[in-house]
């Protein structure tokens, strides 16, 4: 681990989003919006992890989100682990739960649905579908969507 | 101001559901009156539905009120490129209720939360339906004279049929045992089947369609097995006269069941039945200008209270 952590440069303050699959790493940065951020980010990416084998990590200097910005993360990559840095040290560590409701995150994959014709925010509730897997369910349309298979608008 | 728009009578109560029932049966007793005297109720079809359209128009004149509205999404500023929204903040500068058919999927959800004034779903796309099921509802209660415990037979196509779904769910606070008459391609899907389960539904599922089958139903709800449906027409051909209705079948039917179809009809009942007393499918269309009155008034914000003591009605 001591090697790896070499491989990003340390952060001051300002939160450490860990633990990325790399195939999702460019979502997470489309869902934060870390495009349009002005402070410095650092991007890992296809790390060495003994954990996942390849994973990527996001530094981003100087901000620090709402838990509402956070848990968004868990539609896509519900693994993430965050860290919360002040003076460089960790003074807090976070996972992501996912929330009930998502709006304006994920699209909806019925082509016939209002939300996909009409320049409007999507609306999911996370429900348990048959099998007892976890589901978006828009609503809309009230068709599901695996939380394996979203896309994100 | 309380969102007294109908979207789905899928989360409505027993009570809501009895409640309502009871305003429709007022509607059948006189069904000319004044009560709606002044409003205006728009009706805005983004996609052509005759049948619903004159009923809901009919239901409103029928109340005093006046219609204003398009049947064709060809006139309308929707081809232009103008969003639901616009369209429907633009009309509801005009009429107090607006009842709105669309071809998109949760159209009527979003409308009735941009809507200042009440909207009425009159059928979006392939998801709810809350009319047609409002006057199945009360077609069975009327000729069964309650909701609970009945044999309810639904026949044809149950994977892509919304009206067989929403009355699924809408029976679920009655203690019903449905039996799924259908062929393979056409079954009901198992997200329906879950829905059973979970709310003590009882369920049997059938593939033949015969005189014993049907011969413990107290209602007989037909649909059309629709060719475009499927994928494999060697399928279609198979199946399509299968699920066909004769006057034959009937013989071991109990007297007071009674034969349902949401119309429109192609063969799937034999036109002999027609004169059988049996045959209920006229009188529930026409039941549907009843319940229709009633989704209008409490969705206007009028009780059964005002209902029961309206003197405006037309001898």
């Amino acid at each position: 681990m001591k090697r790896e952590e070499l491989l990003v440069a340390a952060l001051e303050s300002g939160t450490v989003i860990d633990h990325i699959p790399s195939n999702k790493l460019f979502e997470v940065i489309n869902l934060l919006h870390l495009e349009k951020m002005k402070s410095s980010i650092t991007v890992g990416y296809n790390l060495k992890s003994n954990k996942m084998g390849h994973k990527s990590i996001i530094k981003i200097a100087g901000k620090f989100f709402s838990d509402e910005e956070l848990n968004q993360l868990a539609v896509i990559s519900p693994n993430v682990t965050l860290c919360i840095i002040r003076d460089y040290e960790v003074v807090e560590k976070k996972e992501v739960v996912l929330p009930d409701e998502l709006k304006g995150i994920v699209r909806c994959a019925n082509p016939k649905c209002i939300t996909n014709n009409e320049p409007m925010k999507t609306d999911f509730h996370v429900v348990d579908n048959e099998n007892g897997k976890v589901a978006l369910r828009c609503h809309y349309c009230n068709k599901e969507v695996d939380l394996d298979n979203v896309k994100l608008v | 101001m309380e969102n007294r728009s109908l979207v789905t009578i899928a989360d409505h109560s027993k009570e809501k559901i009895m409640y309502l029932l009871r305003m429709a049966e007022e509607f059948e007793k006189h069904t000319n009156r004044k009560l709606l005297d002044g409003k205006v109720v728009a009706t805005l079809f983004f996609e052509p539905s005759t049948r619903t359209r004159l009923s809901f128009e009919t239901a409103a004149n029928r109340l005093g009120a006046r219609v204003i509205g398009f049947t064709d999404p060809k006139v309308t500023s929707s081809t232009k490129g103008e969003t639901l929204k616009d369209t429907i903040m633009m009309v509801s500068n005009y009429a107090d209720i607006i009842v709105m058919r669309h071809y998109l999927e949760g159209a009527a959800r979003y409308a009735s939360e941009v809507s200042p004034v009440p909207i009425i779903n009159a059928g979006d796309g392939a998801n709810q339906h809350p009319s047609q099921t409002m006057l199945d509802l009360y077609s069975i209660y009327k000729t069964q004279g309650t909701l609970e415990n009945l044999h309810i037979h639904l026949v044809g196509d149950l994977k892509y049929g919304r009206t067989v779904h929403s009355l699924l769910m809408a029976m679920r606070h009655f203690n019903p045992t449905f039996h799924f008459i259908a062929p393979d391609e056409l079954k009901m899907p198992d997200v329906y089947k879950e829905y059973c389960r979970k709310n003590h539904i009882n369920y049997v599922e059938h593939k033949d369609f015969t005189a014993d089958t049907i011969a413990d139903a107290d209602i007989l709800y037909m649909t059309r097995v629709q060719k475009e449906r499927f994928t494999d027409l060697m399928e279609y051909e198979k199946v399509k006269d299968l699920y066909l209705l004769k006057l034959s079948m009937l013989e071991k039917a109990k007297e007071k069941m009674r034969i349902l179809h949401p119309l429109p009809r192609v063969n799937e009942i034999e036109y002999a039945i027609d004169d059988d007393p049996h045959a209920y499918y006229f009188e529930q269309a026409h039941n549907g200008l009843f319940a229709r009155q009633a989704l209008i008034c409490d969705a206007l914000g009028l009780t059964l209270d005002d209902v029961l003591n309206d003197r405006t009605i037309i001898e």
